[in-house]
């Protein structure tokens, strides 16, 4: 019971998460390396304070963790809380079945 | 609908295992591999160079509109079995995700069914991860696109 309590807060604070596409905009920005709020909010035309508060809400949701680095603060995406998320590996496994898809009706029409 | 294609990763290593069966003779499959005007019809990218053999190499490419490179992989083909194996190295030039060592074998279930199962191995834990978040990251925007489309929104 208290497990599936758990469950539930986890979906629902990283779909609250990845509910915003500003959001889902920083996600993407940092997956591949770490970022200052100021470099993130550089990509915005939002304000910065509007940016920092959509960083608060993905780091509430721990999708995203911060990293002190002398005097700047690096946000970036936090692999192991998306692990928790049942389908993480979903999108991978979906980007797959549609190319073998796509093998499969190429070689049937050249049969 | 059943689920055609699997994609086995336990947490912690550093390869994953990819099977698939399809509606196709195994040799029919395996050509959909070797010939270099097939491969380009269902892998989306260019295929500058393919040589289907024993330390054979191969070369991909996406240009966009502009004729710039936003994608390009290559490897080398370590052994090279008609019908039954492929061994190859597999490394995207355009991202620094290292090297995978990729293990095809094709097997025959009926006259008209085959199965593929892909062993890959990435250099870590880490660059194995990277590739999950990297499409994690790309579904989670296609999602919410398509939600917003049927919510007819504009935001």
């Amino acid at each position: 019971m208290k497990l599936r309590i758990r469950e539930q807060e986890i979906s629902r604070d990283i779909f609250q998460a990845i509910a915003h596409p500003t959001r889902r905009a920083i996600l993407a920005l940092i997956a591949f390396q770490a970022m200052t709020p100021n470099a993130i909010a550089d990509h915005f035309d939002s304000s910065r304070q509007a940016v920092s508060k959509h960083i608060r809400i993905l780091s509430e949701s721990e999708l995203v963790t911060k990293e002190q680095n002398g005097r700047e603060i690096y946000y970036q995406l936090n692999a192991q809380k998306m692990k928790e998320i049942d389908d993480f590996i979903e999108p991978f496994r979906k980007m797959w079945d549609d190319r073998f898809n796509k093998l499969e009706a190429v070689m049937k029409k050249r049969q | 609908m059943e689920r055609k294609t699997n994609v086995t990763a336990q947490d912690g290593k550093q390869d994953l295992v990819i099977t698939r069966e399809f509606d196709l003779p195994l040799e029919v499959l395996f050509q959909a591999y070797v010939e270099p005007d097939i491969v380009e019809q269902w892998v989306g990218a260019k295929v500058l160079k393919l040589e289907s053999k024993k330390y054979g190499n191969y070369l991909l490419e996406v240009s966009d509109a502009q004729g710039n490179t936003i994608f390009q992989a290559h490897g080398v083909i370590h052994e090279f079995t008609p019908n039954r194996k492929i061994i190859r190295t597999f490394e995207m030039t355009t991202m620094s995700l290292g090297v995978q060592l990729e293990i095809y074998e094709f097997e025959k279930l009926t006259e008209t069914t085959s199965k593929l199962t892909m062993h890959v191995i990435y250099e870590s834990v880490e660059q194995r991860d990277e590739l999950f978040k990297l499409q994690f990251v790309k579904g989670i925007n296609n999602a919410h696109n398509r939600l917003q489309k049927f919510a007819g929104k504009t935001s």
